[in-house]
């Protein structure tokens, strides 16, 4: 995909985020739109998946440990056609494959259930254990919160990554500095973060999450690195593409009214109408 | 008569997994820094390449183990029970048990015959947990002969098993030649008709002994070994109680939520019937020798004896 055309699917990622959103009445849509275009670029460019065949043997993993974005994640999977785009205003509805959290077991293309924070990215190191002491050749991608950083676990997966140098593994950050309570270092700060996962034995790169070019450049060189795992950590704006909803910790975990939702389209439609006539 | 053997089941659960590992090319073995104690260090040295040791972390382990068994391949994953069950609990419940996934949790040091360690590391609370976790089987076994064929069938079996082994060498009663064991399936070992005696792990050897001792009273007692605390063989619980009409529980757990309190859902729901649950009362426990602490706190087979003389 161009860049252009990255731009436009992560739009209509937003949109179906806050259509989901509005439709469940709950979720989480400020940190699903900080990464909706990560989620974007690792469905549509980066990972080795087939939408008509969700569980091939050889695909990459994508683990979302910070499960609570899972709007977004769902928003990459229906728009890249693992299921219909019209299950997403089913979002935390009774019946609904669509869990308020990720449940592997009942969405296709989840290669893990989460949700629980510091979990995932243990999950995705066991995967890319399994991938190394068999033979695999899949690589294994998580997506962390910069909040979730405070959970212990997450550290101790960082040590057993590098220990066993799983450079089959690539950590994400999405830095959008919000958490439920406020600003992370106002609640408990991780920061400087390069620096922790450095001193745990990992290849860093920083990069703005919102570039697509940047984007793609660290995840090639991520494949690229040899003897260590790698974390990318990408400066966000949490509620990225609805001003309203940017920069602001009370969208971490709230839906839009009728009104507030009709805004928000509003502003996704005039965006994508604006990258069209590009 | 000659002496009779004793082997702890921790000891059985090394051995297993080592001819599980000949066997099956797809098992690997997860431990949190106790290799040694919980005997995976037997396999271990079989299987080098297909051991990990993630060091004092357990819960990192548990969802280690979940990530791996997405692949697969089929982790046991072991460290004392307190820390498996116990640390590791949510681990075990959101990673493990939600999406049903195939890992094998191997826990040793369970019970109070840790011994000298004390109450910290005394976990009789293990089974209430596991027990809570929707689709989680659980197998404590009660000796040698059926710790190995547990690790078998748990193998064999997809989905997550919780087995439980113990340190202290115990007797080994069961006859390897003649031993079936299957999931789910409890063991009739001595018919009786006035009392049903409902055991598990270690103090399924004590019950023998308090039958053969009530027998010497007149008393006609069943044993029955319960391996799998669930699924529970409700069927036979419940044949048996309807004989006897009255049901004694033992086990090396609190007799909050284990053997006993599964026992007790099924009689009273299904075929009330007077219960006596034998294990931990509610309290911790602490140092000392392991025979003296299952002595002390009446799970040998004289306590066992002495509390259901107490209790008929």
């Amino acid at each position: 995909m161009t860049k252009l055309e990255l731009q436009k699917t992560a739009n209509e990622v937003r949109k179906s985020i806050v259509t989901a959103v509005h439709s469940a009445k709950s979720g989480h849509p400020g940190g699903s739109l900080s990464a909706a275009d990560v989620f974007t670029y690792l469905y549509f460019e980066e990972l080795n998946i087939d939408p008509k065949d969700p569980k091939k043997a050889d695909r990459d993993r994508f683990v979302l440990s910070k499960g609570h974005t899972a709007p977004g994640l769902y928003a990459a999977l229906a728009e890249r056609g693992f299921f219909p785009k019209e299950d997403m205003t089913t979002l935390r509805h009774i019946g609904s494959h669509l869990q308020g959290h990720p449940c592997m077991q009942h969405t296709p293309g989840l290669d893990m259930s989460s949700g629980s924070l510091g979990q995932g990215i243990s999950a995705a190191v066991g995967m890319a254990l399994s991938a190394k002491t068999f033979g695999d050749s899949y690589r294994v991608y998580t997506l962390l919160g910069d909040g979730e950083l405070q959970e212990g676990q997450v550290w101790e997966a960082a040590m057993f990554a590098s220990a066993k140098k799983l450079d089959n593994l690539c950590v994400i950050v999405d830095n959008n500095n919000l958490q439920i309570d406020g600003t992370i270092e106002e609640v408990n700060s991780p920061y400087p973060i390069p620096e922790k996962f450095e001193a745990f034995g990992f290849h860093t790169i920083s990069i703005d999450g919102h570039d697509f070019d940047q984007l793609k450049s660290a995840f090639d060189e991520a494949k690229t690195i040899k003897g260590q795992p790698v974390v990318i950590i990408m400066k966000t704006i949490k509620g990225k593409g609805v001003s309203f909803m940017e920069n602001n910790a009370s969208w971490h975990g709230s839906a839009p009214n009728d009104e507030q939702y009709a805004a928000a389209m509003a502003e996704l439609e005039k965006a994508g109408e604006a990258l069209c006539q590009k | 008569m000659s002496e009779v053997k004793k082997i702890a089941t921790r000891e059985s659960y090394g051995n297993a997994l080592k001819a599980l590992g000949e066997e099956n090319p797809n098992v690997l073995v997860l431990d949190a820094d106790l290799a040694g104690a919980t005997k995976t260090g037997v396999f271990k040295k079989a299987f080098p390449e297909r051991f990990f040791d993630c060091g004092i972390a357990e819960c990192n382990m548990m969802s280690i183990a979940a990530g791996v068994a997405t692949t697969g391949k089929i982790p046991f994953c072991s460290s004392f029970a307190m820390f498996a069950a116990g640390r590791a609990f949510e681990q075990v419940r959101n990673a493990v048990g939600y999406p049903h996934l195939n890992v094998k949790i191997g826990a040793t040091h369970a019970g109070i015959s840790v011994g000298e360690d004390g109450a910290t590391h005394q976990c009789n609370e293990d089974i209430a947990l596991m027990r809570t976790i929707p689709g989680m089987v659980i197998i404590n076994p009660a000796d040698d002969v059926e710790a190995r064929a547990a690790v078998k069938a748990a193998a064999e079996y997809v989905g997550p098993v919780y087995l439980r082994f113990g340190r202290m060498a115990v007797p080994v009663f069961n006859d390897e030649e003649t031993y079936k064991f299957e999931i789910g399936k409890g063991i009739v070992l001595r018919e009786g008709k006035d009392v049903t005696i409902v055991a598990t792990g270690l103090c399924v050897n004590s019950a023998m002994e308090a039958a053969e001792k009530l027998a010497a009273d007149g008393i006609s007692a069943e044993v029955i070994n319960i391996h799998t605390i669930k699924p529970l063989d409700e069927e036979l619980v419940l044949a048996s109680a309807k004989k006897t009409g009255k049901v004694v529980t033992v086990e090396e757990h609190s007799v909050i939520g284990g053997l006993g309190s599964a026992v007790c859902d099924v009689l009273s729901e299904k075929h009330p019937t007077p219960v006596k649950k034998l294990g931990i009362n509610d309290t911790y426990c602490e140092s000392g020798p392991a025979a003296k602490l299952v002595e002390k706190y009446r799970l040998d087979g004289t306590g066992v004896y002495e509390q259901i003389k107490e209790f008929l």
